[in-house]
């Protein structure tokens, strides 16, 4: 359990961290979102004790980091993969890492084990790709096996078959009754991953609820009918006073609908409905409504190339929404 | 158009791109997909002319790279953000490589705005977070106006308001008529973007089909029906209906039932004349991501070893319930073990001696990393995919997930 | 957290890394090759000496000549033990697995302390016995009045040069700016305050000046330093902490 209390912390002028408050809970994958220059990082850094806050306070299942004895078998973190000294080998970094909080050395084979970078153990961080840093960086995290894990963007370098291995990782972790923090960029595998969102924008907290409430507070929803009894689907609605707009391809949609009242309604009135899905907006275009004043560098639209970037509201294509909404 | 014919490069005795044809076509964002180590990199450097192929050829519009006429003005490239001098400011590498191909210095500020970065264009780019450094880049592959696009990983360390961005630009430079060739990790990412894709394993061509064909010929759409929570009787009677007509029926997490081999309007017929009332009943088709893995399946060893936890049982702190045995519901045991990194030295596969090209021919891909067969894609009529041999479970499972 | 904990992961990262082997070794490398070369020259030149030089003649000091060079290695040693975890960004990894600040930088300062005393002695015994050779009749012997006290002495002056940098590097953090001020200052300044007469008074105290007192036998002629060899250590000495004193309260105050 990481708690945070009026967590503030300021740079000069700049709030970079305003009155933060919020708990990340054991069980469950929570992720951290936020624009660019949220104060994301501000805020694991002084989880970590790696800043200090101007104000307000942080604990690790309920102690400050540094009264921590062998603070690695309590939280283990991924804050940037290349936080290594690059002239030392994945197998030392990580041994001077276990011997600072008196983990065995057995262990250090076993994570690098489980990163899949044992035949590399030997050679010098430096010559690392991105994704095999990170995987190094993953390791460390692992190392004192901690009840509590913090990534800051996991995926980033990794490729698809890393991405998923890493996304089973934190679910599993989470599983364990395990607490798991991960900021991340990517919405679509946030939607994917975490079970818990928390917010911030400019410092302050904009939300902490669960993924669902999230994404049904921030946009719309709605139910989609086909039915080869077009016409008496739509008596059949508005005698029940519900109105449905017709989306073209004989679709109707019913927003807020609830899907299984419209399917008693249909059988009710022996209407066939050959389609009855419900559809939420993706977890991007919730953040993106959320977020949409909070964000420090605005693309422009340009005026000689003709590109025209569409504004944050736009709603991506309604498949390509739903699909990555479910994840299927 | 970017146009490959039997494109191969060795390093030594080690071959990264064997044998790659391919084109890519303009009006449409073209993704290049493939495990790391699999010669992606290789292949963008050889058509920006950075490395020179040991055989075959690469042309842009016609010419190689290097005999390109004025190249900057037709070709703009973003393949690594970090390919920039840190003590110039944003401006002053901007203005230099404008100056190089004649681009007027008005077209700089252009730019500049286009991305987002004039506030801070005085700045030295040494202080640029990595999104920065990945806007800046893209705002030097847009400064000569060019026809042709190479993006590498174009939305690392962007927020999610800029990934929005560099998707809709990608998409809008397609929609005027551009070359768009983008290289990424992020499935999702692809599947909103890009239009056509190019996968490739081991340096050769496994796929070269529409976003759409490769979805439905890697992996099986299904349906997904619930029925009345109230009355779990519905939905036993249903299930039985569903199979005995011959489709694949199986329980969600939910409650639901995700149903494959038939159709949505035979599924809604069945369950009226079986008198169930359905509370749902969604068509859905796999991910991308599900795609890709089960056509890249053959090509990643999952390396399986326990984690010991060796002298780590240390008592749980008061109040902390002991960790659930492994494997955890729902997740295959591979879950824990990373696949493997990318090589240092050294082919992370071996390579097929099989006859090249043939069986990963574009279009059909009917080869050994085809799993779902390459029938006529009826969406509901179609048998699923045959599980792959390793680790189908967590594949399936984690798009199964209802998050 | 024990502090034997963190110098055992002290000395693991120390040890894997190569910018010790070659820090060191150069150091020890320079100090006995210059230090072998300018006795040979002083020995043919013995005789050509007034007679005030052939009394103040000190065979010991001589035989370490090389360390005013060989110390700069040294300086680079002690400035990357410390710095490198900042330019590397190792320091983030470091402090969150040892949040007490002072028992990371003392751990991290008392094994490359050790190792640098261990190195420095060694360096100092070979310097002396090799330089003591090349001087042949005019040579002096270990069992001499204040010989050993001065060999040893010349190890303890090494190890307190590597000390003074890295306290130095703790307050600066990063490499370039610690070596940017350290190297100009022992092998420039230094010098230059200690050679010109108006100066000199105030050269002596600055921590090498006073320090390398410990490494003479034989007091030059004319001179009125007011300290005695151990009180020039005990300067030097004092120098070390006030730059480790700084580099506690730096890496206390400061985020990482």
């Amino acid at each position: 359990m990481i708690e945070l209390a009026g967590l503030t912390k300021r740079y000069g002028e700049k709030l970079a961290v305003n009155n933060l408050t919020f708990t990340v809970r054991p069980g469950m994958v929570t992720g951290f979102l936020g624009p660019n220059g949220a104060g994301k990082s501000t805020t694991m850094r002084m989880v970590l004790g790696l800043d200090r806050p101007t104000a307000g306070d942080v604990r690790i299942d309920g102690i400050h980091y540094d009264q921590l004895k062998d603070p690695l078998k309590y939280i283990g973190a991924l804050l940037d993969a290349k936080a290594v000294h690059g002239g030392r080998s994945a197998y030392n970094h990580l041994l001077c890492l276990a011997q600072s909080n008196g983990i065995p050395r057995s262990r250090v084979r076993e994570v690098l084990d489980t990163v899949g970078l044992t035949a590399v153990a030997r050679k010098k961080a430096k010559g690392f790709s991105m994704g095999m840093g990170q995987r190094l960086g993953i390791a460390a995290a692992l190392l004192g096996d901690p009840r509590i894990l913090m990534f800051d963007e996991p995926v980033n370098g990794l490729d698809p078959e890393g991405i998923h291995w890493i996304r089973n990782l934190m679910k599993s972790l989470a599983a364990q009754g395990r607490t798991v923090f991960v900021s991340s960029h990517l919405m679509s595998e946030m939607a994917l991953t975490a079970d818990h969102l928390v917010v911030i924008g400019q410092g302050r907290l904009l939300a902490d609820t669960t993924m669902a409430d999230f994404i049904q507070q921030n946009s719309r929803s709605y139910v989609r009918l086909r039915s080869p009894q077009r016409e008496q689907l739509l008596d059949a609605l508005s005698r029940a006073g519900i109105s449905a707009v017709e989306v073209g391809n004989g679709a109707l949609e019913v927003d807020g609908g609830k899907p299984e009242l419209l399917g008693e309604l249909a059988a009710r009135n022996g209407i066939v409905l050959h389609e009855l899905s419900p559809q939420q907006a993706s977890l991007e275009a919730a953040f993106m409504r959320l977020t949409a004043e909070a964000v420090e560098y605005h693309a422009h639209a340009e005026t000689v190339g003709g590109t025209t970037p569409s504004p944050p509201e736009q709603q991506p294509e309604w498949g390509a929404t739903w699909q990555q909404r479910k994840g299927h | 158009m970017i146009e490959a014919v039997g494109l191969t490069k060795r390093y030594g005795d080690k071959t990264a791109v064997y044998n790659l044809s391919f084109q890519v076509r303009p009006g449409a964002v073209t993704g290049f997909l493939g495990p790391n180590g699999s010669g992606k990199s290789t292949t963008m450097r050889m058509i920006l002319g950075l490395d020179q192929p040991t055989s075959g050829q690469v042309t842009i519009g016609g010419y190689p790279y290097r005999r390109l006429p004025n190249a900057p003005r037709q070709v703009g490239a973003l393949l690594d953000a970090k390919a920039v001098h840190g003590g110039r400011s944003a401006r002053s590498h901007l203005l230099c490589l404008a100056q190089l191909s004649g681009i007027p210095a008005r077209r700089v500020d252009e730019v500049l705005g286009v991305v987002g970065l004039q506030d801070v264009a005085k700045k030295r780019s040494k202080g640029f977070s990595l999104g920065m450094g990945q806007r800046l880049g893209i705002a030097a592959a847009l400064l000569g106006d060019p026809q042709v696009l190479l993006f590498d990983e174009p939305v690392n360390g962007l927020d999610p308001e800029g990934i929005l961005w560099v998707r809709n630009l990608m998409k809008s430079l397609a929609a005027e008529g551009r070359t768009v060739f983008v290289s990424s990790h992020l499935m999702s990412e692809m599947a909103l973007t890009a239009d056509h894709l190019i996968v490739i394993g081991r340096g050769q061509l496994l796929a070269d089909m529409s976003v759409k064909d490769f979805i439905s010929h890697n992996s099986a759409d299904f349906a997904r029906v619930r029925t009345p929570d109230t009355e779990p009787q519905q939905r036993e009677k249903l299930t039985a209906a569903l199979t005995e007509a011959g489709g694949q029926v199986l329980p969600e997490q939910d409650g639901a039932l995700r149903v494959t081999g038939l159709p949505l309007p035979r599924i809604s017929d069945l369950a009226h004349e079986a008198d169930v009332r359905l509370w749902e009943l969604s068509p859905h088709q796999a991910s991308l991501e599900e795609a890709y893995m089960r056509m890249t399946q053959g090509a990643v060893d999952y390396r399986s070893t326990i984690d010991q936890r060796a002298g780590l049982q240390q008592p749980l702190p008061p109040g902390v319930t002991p960790p659930q045995p492994m494997p955890v519901p729902g997740q295959g045991q591979s879950g824990w073990y990373a696949p493997p990194p990318p090589q240092q030295g050294g082919q992370p596969f071996a390579m097929p001696q099989a006859p090249a090209g043939a069986p990963y021919a574009g279009g059909q891909a009917a080869g050994p990393y085809a799993a779902g067969p390459a029938a006529a894609p009826n969406p509901y009529a179609q048998p699923p995919a045959a599980p792959a041999p390793a680790t189908p479970d967590t594949t399936q499972r984690t798009s199964e997930d209802p998050r | 957290m024990s502090a034997i904990q963190v110098v055992r992961s002290e000395w693991t990262k120390i040890r894997s890394v190569s910018s010790t082997v070659w820090t060191l070794g150069l150091a020890a490398v320079v100090t006995i090759a210059l230090g072998t070369l300018i006795s040979i020259l002083s020995k043919r030149e013995f005789d050509s000496l007034g007679a005030r030089e052939q009394v103040s003649f000190d065979p010991t000091f001589i035989s370490f000549a090389g360390m005013s060079l060989g110390q700069l290695a040294m300086i680079v040693f002690g400035v990357l033990v410390v710095s490198n975890e900042y330019s590397t960004g190792m320091i983030r990894t470091s402090l969150a697995a040892v949040p007490q600040r002072g028992t990371f930088l003392f751990g991290k300062v008392a094994v490359a302390t050790l190792l640098a005393f261990v190195v420095g002695l060694a360096t100092s015994f070979v310097a002396f016995f090799l330089g003591q050779a090349m001087l042949g009749e005019h040579a002096a012997s270990l069992s001499d009045r204040g010989v050993l006290r001065a060999v040893i002495g010349g190890g303890l002056y090494m190890m307190l040069i590597a000390m003074f940098s890295m306290g130095v590097a703790a307050m600066l953090r990063g490499p370039m700016l610690s070596l940017g001020i350290l190297m100009p200052f022992f092998f420039l300044i230094s010098n230059i305050l200690g050679n010109v007469s108006a100066t000199e008074k105030i050269g002596r105290y600055l921590p090498d000046q006073a320090g390398s007192k410990i490494m003479q036998v034989v007091t030059p002629f004319g001179d009125d330093t007011p300290y005695g060899p151990w009180g020039g250590l005990g300067i030097m000495v004092l120098w070390v902490m006030a730059a480790l004193v700084g580099g506690y309260a730096v890496i206390k105050k400061r985020d990482a």
